[in-house]
C-alpha cells in the first residue's frame, strides 16, 4: 500500500514537472542577414543593386514583434514580445519566444514595427528604450527600421545613404505584417531560422535608386520603403524539437 | 556619579540636535508627502495623463527638480532646462521670440509656458509628442537645443556623486535608465499647475472683479472662448489664425506631423494662464506684447486666405475693448503658481 503511494507520488510529480517542461519550451527563432546570394557584412563588403549601383551597409536594424505561429488544426500560439534586431550585435538576432512552445506548426507570422498602442504609452525600457537610437523625438514614435550605408551614387554628404523607416498612424503607417508558410507541417519544431535579404528593400516591389533617394523624409516615400521591407523575409530553416 | 552619566547625556543630546539642525535641508527647499499630493481644481477635467503609471513621490519630485535645473544635462554642460523655463515666467523665456540653445543657437519657436501640462493631449506647438513622458527627449537630443544623446545623459548622471542615490531614493535602486529619468521629469512637471489666479477667485466667489475686468471677460467669453476655452483657456487643437507666413522660418506647424495640406500653418492653441508674464507671444514670438496680438485680431488683416473663421469675431474691437480684455487677461496672472517654493531653483540655497 505504501509502495503504491509512493510510486503514484513519484508518478505524478514526473509528470507535472515533464508537463511544465513540454509547454514551457521555448521556441527559437534566429534571424540571418544577406544582400542577395552574399552574406551581409558591415562597412567592408560591396553590394550591387538591381540597377547596378555599388553599394556598402554600415548600419542594418529593425524591430519585430507579436510573432503567432499557427498550428495545423488553425489554433495559434502568441507571444507579444518586443525585439529589436541589429546587425551589430549578434546576440540580437537569436532569441526565444518564452510564450511558444515546440510544436506542428504551418505558418509563422510576425509584425516589423511597434504596435500603436506601444507608440502611445509613454517611455518604456528594455527594447523599447529611446536610448536604443529607434525613437523619434521630435514626432512621437519609434523607427520601425534603418538602413544606412555609402553609395558613389549618393549625391549626399559623404555619399550616404539612410532610410529610417517608422511611423504608426496616418500620413505614413509602416507597421507591416510578416507571414511566412512552413514547410515541415507534420513534425514537431522547436526553431526556425529566417533570412532577411536587404538586396530585396531596393527592388521588390519598387527599385530604389540611390542616386535620387538617399534618405527617407517623405510620407509616401516611407510607405514604399515599408512595402518593400516586408517582403525581405524567407524562411531558411526549420529545426525539429531535440 | 549620578551627575556625570546625565551630563554625558546631555552633551550627546547637543550633539545630535546640532548634527541633525545641519543635515537638514533648508525647509524652502524640503518636499514633503503633503507637497507631492495632486488635487484637481475645482471646475477642471480629469488628468489626461495617467498617473497611476507614474505615482509621484517626494523622492521623485526632488529628482525631477534636480534634473530640470541641470546643466550637465546639456553636450556643452552649460543649458539646463531651466535655461529657458523660467519660474517667473511661468517658465516660458521673457522676452525671447525664439528659443536660445547651447552654443547660441536660436531654435526655431517661442518658448511656451510650462503648467497644467497632464491635461494636454499633445506637446509641442505642431503636436507632434504624444506623451509628457517623452517631450524632455526633444529639447535634450536637439543639436540647437541641448544637443544631448540619451545615453550621454545617462552616462553623465551615472558617474554623478549624488545622482545614483537619488535614483535610488526614488525608485528603490541605483539603476539609472531613460524610463526612470523621464517618470521624475514628468513627477515635477505634473506638479505644475496654475489654479489660484484671481480669475479663480473671481469664480470661486473669493475675489471682485472691477467693472473693467468684467467688461474684459465678458467681452472674453463672446470673442475669443471658442479656442480658450475655459477653465484650461485652451480647447487642445490647432488653428490657423492668419499670421503673415514667415519667410526664414518656413514652419510649416502642424502640417510637418499630419502631411494634410489644410494643417499648414496651424499652431496649437495656446492655454492663456499666466499669459502676462509669458510674453513674447506666437509660435515665433513675433508679437512683443497683449496690445499687439489684439492689434492683430482687431485689424482683421489675415494672410493666410484658409484661417479659421472663429477669429473673425474679434475683428473690430474698439480701443476700450483691447484694454479691457487686457485687463481680464492680467487675472489669470496666478502668484502662487509663479512663487511656488516647489518649483525653485535647488542650487539657490
Amino acid at each position: 500500500m505504501i509502495h503504491w503511494l509512493r510510486f503514484s507520488v513519484l508518478a505524478l510529480v514526473f509528470f507535472f514537472s515533464w508537463n511544465t517542461l513540454y509547454s514551457q519550451a521555448n521556441f527559437s527563432i534566429r534571424f540571418e542577414h544577406a544582400v542577395g546570394t552574399e552574406a551581409l557584412i558591415l562597412d567592408s563588403l560591396q553590394y550591387k543593386n538591381v540597377l547596378g549601383q555599388n553599394f556598402t551597409v554600415s548600419k542594418f536594424k529593425y524591430y519585430v514583434s507579436n510573432f503567432r505561429l499557427k498550428r495545423n488544426d488553425g489554433k495559434e500560439e502568441f507571444s507579444k514580445e518586443v525585439f529589436l534586431i541589429n546587425e551589430e550585435d549578434s546576440g540580437s538576432k537569436h532569441f526565444l519566444l518564452k510564450d511558444i512552445p515546440a510544436g506542428k506548426y504551418a505558418s509563422v507570422q510576425f509584425t516589423l514595427g511597434v504596435d500603436s498602442i506601444l507608440n502611445c504609452s509613454g517611455v518604456q525600457s528594455g527594447a523599447l528604450d529611446p536610448v536604443n537610437g529607434m525613437f523619434w523625438t521630435w514626432n512621437t514614435g519609434y523607427i520601425f527600421l534603418k538602413l544606412e550605408g555609402k553609395s558613389p551614387e549618393s549625391t549626399a554628404n559623404g555619399n550616404i545613404f539612410e532610410y529610417h523607416i517608422g511611423g504608426y498612424k496616418t500620413p505614413a503607417n509602416c507597421i507591416r505584417q510578416v507571414i511566412l508558410s512552413l514547410k515541415e507541417r507534420d513534425s514537431e519544431i522547436s526553431e526556425i531560422s529566417i533570412k532577411a535579404d536587404v538586396a530585396e528593400i531596393f527592388k521588390n516591389t519598387v527599385t530604389l535608386d540611390l542616386a535620387k533617394l538617399n534618405s527617407v523624409t517623405d510620407f509616401h516615400n516611407a510607405e514604399m520603403v515599408a512595402d518593400n521591407y516586408s517582403k525581405m523575409f524567407s524562411i531558411l530553416e526549420e529545426s525539429k524539437a531535440k | 556619579m549620578k551627575i556625570r552619566k546625565s551630563l554625558i547625556v546631555l552633551a550627546l543630546l547637543v550633539l545630535f540636535t546640532a548634527l541633525y539642525g545641519f543635515i537638514q535641508e533648508n525647509p524652502y527647499f524640503s518636499i514633503s508627502k503633503k507637497d507631492v499630493e495632486l488635487k484637481i481644481p475645482i471646475g477642471f477635467p480629469q488628468p489626461l495623463y495617467d498617473l497611476k503609471k507614474n505615482k509621484i513621490t517626494p523622492a521623485g519630485f526632488i529628482l525631477g527638480r534636480k534634473l530640470f535645473y541641470d546643466p550637465i544635462l546639456s553636450k556643452d554642460y552649460f543649458t539646463s532646462c531651466a535655461s529657458c523655463h523660467q519660474r517667473f515666467a511661468a517658465f516660458a523665456h521673457i522676452d525671447h521670440a525664439l528659443s536660445h540653445g547651447m552654443l547660441g543657437q536660436f531654435g526655431k519657436r517661442n518658448v511656451p509656458a510650462l503648467q497644467n501640462l497632464i491635461w494636454k493631449d499633445a506637446y509641442m506647438a505642431d503636436g507632434g509628442i504624444n506623451h509628457l513622458d517623452l517631450q524632455p527627449l526633444a529639447p535634450l537630443t536637439s543639436p540647437i537645443e541641448m544637443g544631448e544623446s540619451v545615453a550621454g545623459v545617462l552616462e553623465k548622471l551615472r558617474n554623478d556623486s549624488l545622482y545614483p542615490g537619488m535614483f535610488n531614493k526614488a525608485f528603490g535602486s541605483d539603476e539609472i535608465n531613460s524610463e526612470r529619468l523621464l517618470k521624475s521629469l514628468s513627477q515635477f512637471l505634473a506638479l505644475m499647475i496654475s489654479s489660484n489666479s484671481p480669475y479663480d477667485k473671481y469664480l470661486e466667489g473669493k475675489m471682485e472683479f472691477s467693472s473693467q475686468e468684467l467688461n474684459g471677460l465678458k467681452l472674453f467669453r463672446s470673442k475669443c472662448e471658442t479656442c480658450h476655452k475655459e477653465p484650461l483657456f485652451t480647447d487642445n487643437s490647432y488653428r490657423n489664425i492668419g499670421l503673415k507666413p514667415d519667410t526664414s522660418l518656413k514652419d510649416s506647424g502642424r502640417a510637418a506631423i499630419t502631411g494634410v495640406n489644410e494643417d499648414k500653418m496651424k499652431f496649437k492653441v495656446p492655454s492663456l494662464r499666466n499669459v502676462e508674464v509669458s510674453y513674447p507671444y506666437m509660435h515665433d514670438g513675433r508679437f512683443r506684447n497683449l496690445k499687439e496680438v489684439m492689434n492683430h485680431y482687431a485689424d482683421g488683416k489675415f494672410f493666410t486666405p484658409d484661417f479659421d473663421k472663429s477669429i473673425e469675431k474679434a475683428v473690430g474691437l474698439s480701443e476700450d475693448d483691447k484694454s479691457d480684455l487686457i485687463a481680464f487677461l492680467k487675472t489669470l496672472t496666478d502668484k502662487t503658481f509663479l512663487m511656488d517654493r516647489r518649483f525653485a531653483d535647488p542650487a539657490m540655497k
